[in-house]
């Protein structure tokens, strides 16, 4: 899987190819061609290049680009176990704050950043000069050399790997420091140490070929590229290519070690998306509503939403057809398990999703402007900006840490509504003040992570409020936060709701939540509405067997404590793998054949209410069955 | 007779004191809750008992006597919130439940105890060579309990074991817990925010506000009959039904 990952880019092919070439002459190039290298002719002594010797001869009448080839070996090998030193060194330096006491530890971490603050050169000729001349001392000194900074890279590693909760989980049973070291870091850091082991590698070759080059490095009669390069030097101007093969052969295999080592970086990085993005053709095979038309006297109306992520194999159908309605001023909620679509339907509305992900809908209107239509997505942002306000659940990522607070929401007023520095400042802080933030003058000047994360929110809500919303989407606004504190920021929006009339789209997955703030609610399952219904029925009046479900399974301040909680068994479905007929049947106690084969449309009753259910309504066995969640 | 027992623990980092002079028992076959915001010192407390934080002063026993701290012998165990941190990735679920037996077992021996702690958690033994990321939070929460139970522990501490969890997943993870006591006779201490939650597992609830325990006692009557000002504000603080007077000032609107 990785193998191919890596492969499959251009710079994991082009340097595996090199690294293929560089490692099969180094292996094979003294047998090939170690005689013809070592062969003397008297007769053609620092000849230039010809048919025969492509880069010329030395002194001594040999054929140079053989012995660059034989070269390679002891160049490869010299540059490999210079690396070793590096790692084994670093590995034991980085890993032993973990091992030793706590003060000692910080000995040591100290010792390895102030090392790495030398030049590198500078330790190097230092230990060469230790050492002595020859390549086993000028192996130790690059080696040694280079170990600081992979200590400190494992020390990074490995205090981030030792924070997460299996570490302390094997300590608590009682597993030894050495074995928790051996079994849980050093496989969970292996990754990126061989990674830059690959890169450092191609360094380091480029390091001795300098030492040699110096005269520190391999004596004659051995000899690496960097001691071809010297010998090459002296009839630079007469043959450059006696000096400039060598260097080239430098070059390449250090490109070999960077290339593949990239390759690999991108193979094992996580978030990093491959250039190739397929284009799926529209798909427009299951729409089962009937084009509708915006609604009237809505702020918002949304009419068959289609948001489609692109897929290594198949595409996948996040949100399949989403249709409804906020009123001027109402509060409607979003329910439904994580991956159920809620996220993504807001951020589309909100027109937040960029390439490669699709997003397609009948219509998308939002105070009376169509944000489907064309237009250049800066005028759109400018418009939306001021009148659509956004709030997610964890605020650290809304805010740009670099930033203090108060230029940040300042920044909104002066792109959207073009006042001055001074003017948007200002408001910001008045903004603060609205949010019930204390001292906001002094808060407007302090970093994201000076605020506490319920303050956070309150900002990003006041963000919000540097406009006139008419709508606010807010997605788990405190599903991170404390109830007193989630109590506070939905009192703060259920105020600022009052003072604005700005209606409301709230996602949450906690039912207690919706049902305490919202009129009415859309329950999604699979990317699709399920069911849409008043607040207050959401308890007592679900029809969708999922919807009563996820009501049954939320223990309250009323909950029997004599009986087993609900649960719905079964796992989500896949987006990626929508089954047919309808997306519950899987996890549904009254699921049939006909529920497996065909989809129930979402249907209106006349009052309003929605529901996509073959049998919705009817009863739920008495005895739901537990299985694995 | 008490099991754990927090004897007027404090812990400090620096010259910020987390825990001052904390009390707090949990009885045999009990499951203690422990509630309060975040920040008021509820995972310190926890971690304390297993050795993960820094006692300043004050004791913590296990049947009167300290927590032991070496050896294979470890009859505290801990499960944490986050499902996706709480399993090395790079290890078998089998591996990982093993890796906390307090006894080496021959392969055989070992294997029928890994099913053993499986089905304990209601997981299929067929799990045993998957890895945590084929798993759903749920399920890694109930492998991190089964390598908690390979210990055969005397008390468990779960911080905060079902707040990173779907709603449609807690209740399967409540119930696991509430079964576990009654098959097991476990001691527990369950530390949420989550009151409703607590309300359904614990039998004693201890609120904990800034670091000081402000108020314990029976579930029913610290919830129903709250005598301290914090507990008061925490209990109003809930959303859902029983909170009608929140409710109206929610949805109060032009
Ligand atoms: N290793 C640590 N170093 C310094 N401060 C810490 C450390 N661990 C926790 N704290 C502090 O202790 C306080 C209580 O934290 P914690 O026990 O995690 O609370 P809770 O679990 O109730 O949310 C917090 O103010 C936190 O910042
Ligand atoms: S359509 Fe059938 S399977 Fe789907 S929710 Fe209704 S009863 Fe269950
Ligand atoms: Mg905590």
């Amino acid at each position: 899987m990785r193998a191919s990952r890596v492969l499959l880019r251009p710079v994991g092919f082009a340097g595996f190819g090199l690294l293929a070439v560089v490692l099969f002459v180094a292996v094979f190039g003294p047998v090939l061609w170690g005689d013809r290298a070592a062969v003397v002719e008297t007769g053609n002594l620092l000849d230039g290049p010809s048919a025969e010797h492509w880069i010329g001869t030395d002194n001594l009448g040999r054929d140079l680009f053989s012995r660059v080839l034989v070269a390679a070996r002891l160049s490869i090998v010299l540059a490999l176990a210079a690396t070793a030193i590096s790692m084994v060194l670093g590995i034991v330096l980085g890993a032993a704050p973990m091992l030793v006491g706590r003060r000692l530890g910080r000995l040591i971490t100290a010792g390895v950043n102030v090392l790495v603050a030398f030049p590198g050169v500078l330790l190097v000729l230092f230990f060469a000069v230790i050492f002595g001349v020859g390549a086993r001392g000028a192996a130790l000194a690059v080696g040694l050399a280079g170990a600081p900074a992979f200590a400190r890279l494992c020390h990074t590693l490995v205090a981030a790997v030792s924070e997460r909760d299996y570490i302390a989980a094997a300590r608590i049973a009682g597993v030894s420091k050495i074995r928790v070291l051996v079994r849980h870091v050093l496989p969970n850091i292996a990754e990126p140490l061989i990674v830059n082991a690959t890169m450092a590698a191609g360094g380091v070759l480029l390091t001795f070929a300098g030492l040699s080059f110096l005269g520190l490095g391999v004596q004659a009669p051995d000899y690496d590229w960097g001691k071809l390069m010297q010998d090459g030097l002296n009839g630079i101007y007469v043959h450059p290519l006696a000096a400039l093969g060598p260097g080239i052969a430098v070059v390449l295999a250090g490109l070999a070690f960077n290339l593949t080592g990239e390759a690999f970086a991108a193979a094992f990085g996580i978030g990093e998306t491959s250039g190739r993005v397929r284009r799926e053709a529209p798909a427009t095979a299951d729409r089962e509503h009937a084009v509708a038309a915006p609604e009237p006297g809505a702020v918002l109306s949304v009419g068959d939403l289609r948001v489609t992520i692109p897929g290594a194999q198949n595409p996948i159908r996040a949100v399949r057809g989403v249709t409804f309605a906020v009123r001027d001023g109402e509060a409607v909620g979003v329910v439904g398990e994580s991956g159920s679509g809620k996220s993504l339907t807001a951020l589309a509305v909100a027109r937040l999703i960029e390439q490669p992900i699709r997003v397609e809908a009948d219509h998308l209107v939002f105070a009376g402007e169509d944000l489907m239509a064309g237009g250049d997505p800066e005028s759109l942002r400018k418009r939306l900006g001021t009148s659509l306000a956004v709030v997610f659940q964890d605020p650290m990522t809304s805010f740009n840490p670099a930033h203090r607070v108060g230029p940040q929401l300042a920044e909104v007023s002066r792109f959207h509504q073009g006042l001055s520095r001074r003017a948007a400042f200002a408001r910001a802080v008045d903004r603060l003040r609205a949010v019930k933030i204390r001292e906001p003058e002094r808060r407007a000047r302090q970093y994201p992570f000076e605020f506490s994360g319920g303050m956070r929110q309150r900002a990003m809500i006041g963000m919000g409020l540097m406009g006139t919303p008419r709508l606010i989407i807010a997605d788990e606004p405190t599903t991170a936060l404390d109830v007193t504190v989630q109590r506070q920021v939905l009192e703060l929006l259920a105020e600022v709701r009052r003072d604005t009339g700005a209606a409301l789209l709230l996602i949450s997955h906690d039912v207690s939540v919706v049902t305490d703030v919202c009129d009415r609610v859309l329950v999604m399952y699979a990317g699709r509405i399920v069911e849409e219904l008043p607040a207050a029925d959401l308890r007592t009046l679900a029809r969708h067997p999922y919807t009563r479900a996820l009501v049954a399974a939320v223990p309250d301040m009323e909950t029997d404590l004599t009986r087993p909680l609900a649960v719905i068994p079964g796992l989500p479905v896949d987006p990626a793998h929508i089954p047919d007929g309808c997306a519950f049947a899987a996890r549904c106690p009254l699921a049939d054949d006909r529920c497996r084969a065909v989809e129930p449309p979402l249907l209106s009753s006349p009052a309003g209410d929605r529901v996509a259910c073959h049998k919705a309504g009817q009863p739920l066995p008495a005895d739901t069955v537990e299985v694995t969640a | 007779m008490s099991v754990l027992s927090f004897r007027d623990v404090s812990v400090r980092y620096g010259s910020h004191t987390v825990l001052k002079g904390v009390s707090l028992d949990v009885a045999e076959g009990q499951t203690v809750g422990l509630v309060g915001e975040s920040g008021s010192g509820k995972s310190t407390m926890a971690r304390a008992a297993v050795g993960l934080a820094p006692v300043t002063s004050g004791q913590i026993l296990l049947n009167g006597h300290p927590v032991p701290g070496r050896g294979r012998e470890r009859p505290v165990q801990m499960v944490f919130q986050d499902p996706y941190s709480s399993l090395d990735p790079r290890m078998t679920v089998g591996e990982s439940i093993a890796e906390a037996m307090r006894d080496r077992l021959g392969k055989k021996a070992r294997q029928a105890e890994i099913a053993r702690l499986l089905a304990l958690v209601h997981l299929d033994a067929s799990r045993a060579g998957d890895l945590p990321s084929r798993l759903s939070g749920g399920q890694r929460q109930r492998v991190a309990l089964a390598r908690a139970l390979a210990a055969r522990p005397e008390v468990i501490l779960a911080d905060e074991i079902t707040s990173a969890l779907d709603v449609s997943v807690q209740g399967a993870v409540l119930n696991l817990v509430r079964d576990m006591r009654r098959d097991l006779g476990l001691s527990m201490l369950f530390i949420s925010h989550n009151l409703a939650v607590v309300r359904y597992v614990a039998d004693h609830v201890a609120v904990l506000y800034a670091g000081e325990i402000v108020e314990y006692g029976p579930t029913a009557q610290v919830l129903g009959a709250p005598r301290h000002e914090y507990t008061r504000t925490l209990i109003d603080a809930i959303p859902g039904p029983g909170r009608s007077a929140h409710t109206m000032t929610l949805k109060e609107q032009t």
